[in-house]
């Protein structure tokens, strides 16, 4: 063995670790943006869209749960550029992830879209507004109630998932911590404070969404 | 605004599979094995995971749950970073193939825990209480009372839990480990065809992943309690 513990050069390159935790909070945020309106219209498609539509819905979300996300990734990043799309890495990223995220969000969305009673439509209905009222003003809302739980679960996998830009060297955290690795060997350390810094943020990002649930919570 | 010269030649693309048929299939059969070897040890490993959440003493109780929190915790591309580069600074030497396995074994082990966990804990206590009454000793009531109606919630998310690991087991190209997606990069450095080779490594992954939900489905139908 004869490994000692020595964190001084890890301390010294903290500051690029925290860079990089920010750029991974911005790229999942960023994802998330993009995903949730992705993940709401898929949604919406197959919970009441015209059956081609549900259709195409249904293909979309069977594909991308099915696939790998780095094959995903590598796919936007080299091969698009040979139909003549070109985009940089951050960009190619985001909408990959986007994407991805996507097709989780639309099964959580649909989930949240069947837990609304019947009754409620119906009373929209009655009082006379358009079905795009009763989505925006009365669907919605009670939708986003009810799936804040397993939103949460899905914002942390997409965390979790940015690491994965370190394969296309967007420098996050894990692509910091590689870096920082192979210059300085402080191995055991550097593997350390970024596994610790995914598991602090991962944390907080579940305490934040807890908060929210109980601030949303209907009073009893 | 696409630009779809590049599937005019498909005979070209048809030919370089057809150069790159060996390095496919052994992609293809080492991505199958790290994956049948994550989950088998993980599944195991997380079976242990849940007995000691469930049933261990306080200390024990604690260790697991900060085990799992951190495993859960970090990206699976850390862990697997983390592992290949940590064991062999301590001297154990593990190639990337190995750490790599043992990296999702670990990830596995968490995520079989968790699921087996919830599965026991959701067993109504009359269960237990029922079984010692008629004088079953803990192993008794566990291999014949609790388990199997465990294993009954259980098998669905399980097998859910196995496509999770072949996608996973992609992150292993950035180790090296000459699994399918490696192989496909390795091809595209060679020919180029970045587009289709991708295309073929997804399409593979697919039909894999696909085969594999399709058996969730299945055992789904088959262990659900008949109503």
């Amino acid at each position: 063995m004869g490994y000692t513990l020595n964190f001084s050069a890890v301390w010294r390159s903290f500051d690029l670790l925290l860079g990089g935790l920010l750029l991974s909070l911005e790229l999942a945020a960023a994802a998330l943006a993009l995903g949730a309106v992705i993940g709401l219209a898929v949604a919406f498609a197959l919970a009441g869209g015209p059956a081609p539509l549900r259709r195409v819905a249904g293909a979309y979300v069977t594909l991308i749960r099915n696939l790998p996300i780095l094959v995903l990734i590598l796919f936007t990043y080299f091969a698009l550029p040979q139909l003549g799309v070109r985009i940089d890495k951050i960009q190619s990223f985001v909408l990959t992830l986007a994407v991805y995220s996507g097709a989780y969000l639309a099964e959580v969305f649909r989930a949240g879209l069947l837990s609304v009673p019947r009754g409620v439509k119906e009373a929209g209905l009655a009082i006379g507004l358009t079905p795009m009222q009763i989505r925006t003003s009365l669907v919605l809302p009670l939708m986003l109630r009810n799936v804040l739980p397993s939103l949460s679960s899905t914002l942390i996998s997409l965390f979790k998932d940015t690491s994965l830009a370190a394969a296309i060297a967007v420098p996050e955290l894990t692509f910091e911590a590689r870096k920082i690795n192979v210059e300085t060997f402080r191995v055991i350390e550097v593997w350390m404070v970024t596994s610790a810094l995914y598991v602090v943020t991962c944390a907080v990002l579940a305490a934040l969404m807890r908060a929210l649930e109980r601030r949303l919570a209907i009073p009893k | 605004m696409l630009d779809l010269s590049v599937f005019n030649d498909l005979s070209l693309f048809a030919n370089e599979i057809w150069i790159a048929r060996y390095a496919l299939l052994r992609g293809l059969g080492v991505t199958l094995s790290i994956s049948a070897l994550a989950i088998v040890a993980g599944s195991v490993l997380g079976v242990g995971v849940a007995l000691g959440l469930v049933y261990g003493p306080r200390v024990v109780r604690a260790t697991i749950r900060v085990y799992v929190d951190i495993v859960r915790g970090t990206p699976v591309l850390v862990l697997v970073l983390a592992s290949y580069y940590i064991f062999s600074t301590v001297g154990l030497d593990l190639g990337p193939f190995q750490a790599g396995v043992l990296a999702l074994a670990v990830f596995c082990s968490s995520h079989v825990g968790e699921i087996v966990r919830g599965a026991l804990q959701a067993i109504p206590p009359g269960q237990t209480e029922a079984a010692k009454a008629i004088g079953l000793t803990f192993g008794q009531t566990f291999s014949s009372v609790l388990w199997p109606q465990a294993l009954r919630q259980i098998l669905p998310t399980w097998v859910n839990t196995a496509a999770e690991m072949v996608k996973a087991s992609t992150l292993l190209s950035v180790i090296g480990v000459a699994e399918l997606l490696l192989r496909t990069q390795e091809i595209i450095s060679r020919n180029f065809l970045s587009l289709h080779f991708y295309f073929l490594a997804g399409f593979l992954y697919f039909l894999i992943n696909f085969g594999i939900e399709r058996l969730g489905k299945y055992v789904e139908r088959k262990t659900a309690v008949p109503s």
